[in-house]
């Protein structure tokens, strides 16, 4: 299915965020996810599934003021 | 110092992470200032693990971190970038920011109050990025706030303390409210000057960051921090309009 990760277009197989994250070769990273502009916490990432055109943001921590 | 949420910090700097021209000055400028917080952010992350190396980089500071909304312009936006900040940093700090405008990052006093009693309910320790306005101080207290932080002129600019009298009202106004001068600072003396007035601490990065040399400044910004709280400390004297002389004036002998 086709979903937006960090505003780009991405064609993933795996129906949930968890497996989404690890097909994207973010498995071992320390971040943080929001699907549709929701948060949604690491606990709950094997329970969230993705359907196509969700959009997946996926931050870590950068510099800031 | 000052105490922010149950917790003493080991210096009146705060100092942000950004823009610095690398890592290595970055961490000297920490170093070299004896900073007390560092302040973060989240963006969007790329499979090669940048994160991770900030990460690293910031553990090594081995100080409390408080993660920002910088960027967030919704009420929305900044409670979900909290929620993330959280679960990320692993604190429950959050320095919130609704920013109303994309010309002077001016704070929306109506989006921030919203989104600091979301927070606050929401179990996070909300410091909020605010104007120097009475109302929205007293709106964000009883939203939950323990603190406030000011801005003492638009961030990036360097500008100092814009308004002198809007800053002296809210100290008086609130004198047992933790209160941090936060963004438009430039130059150790605006630092310095903020400590005179009774505020707690200040939270700056252009000024170090963008200078020629940053860690030289960040330890200019921790001596007039020093400065600034002795003579407030000290009680300084009253201006006045007309001289007096210092030198007595008994025994002054008749030449003339």
């Amino acid at each position: 299915m086709k979903i937006t990760v960090n505003g780009t277009p991405h064609e993933v197989t795996a129906a949930t965020l968890e497996a989404v994250l690890a097909e994207l070769g973010y498995g071992v990273q320390h971040v943080a996810t929001a699907v549709n502009q929701s948060f949604v916490p690491a606990a709950r990432r094997g329970a969230q599934t993705l359907q196509p055109g969700d959009r997946l943001e996926i931050l870590a921590p950068m510099q800031g003021g | 110092m000052p105490v922010f949420y149950g917790t003493e910090i080991a210096s009146r700097l705060m100092l942000g992470t950004a823009g610095y021209p690398s890592p290595a000055i970055l961490a000297r400028a920490f170093r070299r200032s004896g900073a007390g917080i560092a302040t973060v952010s989240l963006r969007r992350e790329g499979t090669g693990g940048a994160g991770a190396a900030f990460r690293e980089l910031i553990r090594d500071l081995n100080l409390p971190v408080l993660p920002n909304t910088a960027g967030c312009h919704t009420v929305r936006e900044a409670v979900t970038t909290a929620h993330m900040a959280r679960e990320v940093f692993d604190t429950e700090w959050i320095k919130l920011e609704v920013i109303g405008h994309p010309d002077t990052l001016q704070p929306d006093p109506f989006g921030l109050v919203e989104a600091a009693r979301i927070l606050t309910r929401d179990g996070f320790r909300v410091f909020p990025y605010t104007t120097e306005d009475g109302i929205v101080a007293d709106r964000l207290l009883q939203a939950g706030c323990e603190v406030l932080m000011p801005w003492g002129a638009p961030i990036g600019t360097g500008l100092g303390l814009n308004n002198l009298y809007g800053l002296r009202t809210l100290r008086a106004q609130y004198p047992d409210v933790p209160m941090v001068i936060d963004a438009g600072l430039g130059l150790p003396s605006h630092a310095a000057a903020a400590m005179e007035m009774g505020f707690d601490a200040v939270l700056l990065n252009t000024a170090v960051a963008k200078a020629g040399d940053p860690a030289a400044m960040a330890e200019g910004f921790a001596r007039g921090l020093d400065a600034g709280r002795l003579a407030y400390e000290a009680d300084p004297m009253q201006p006045r309009d007309m001289a007096a002389p210092s030198t007595p004036m008994i025994g002054l002998a008749e030449l003339a």
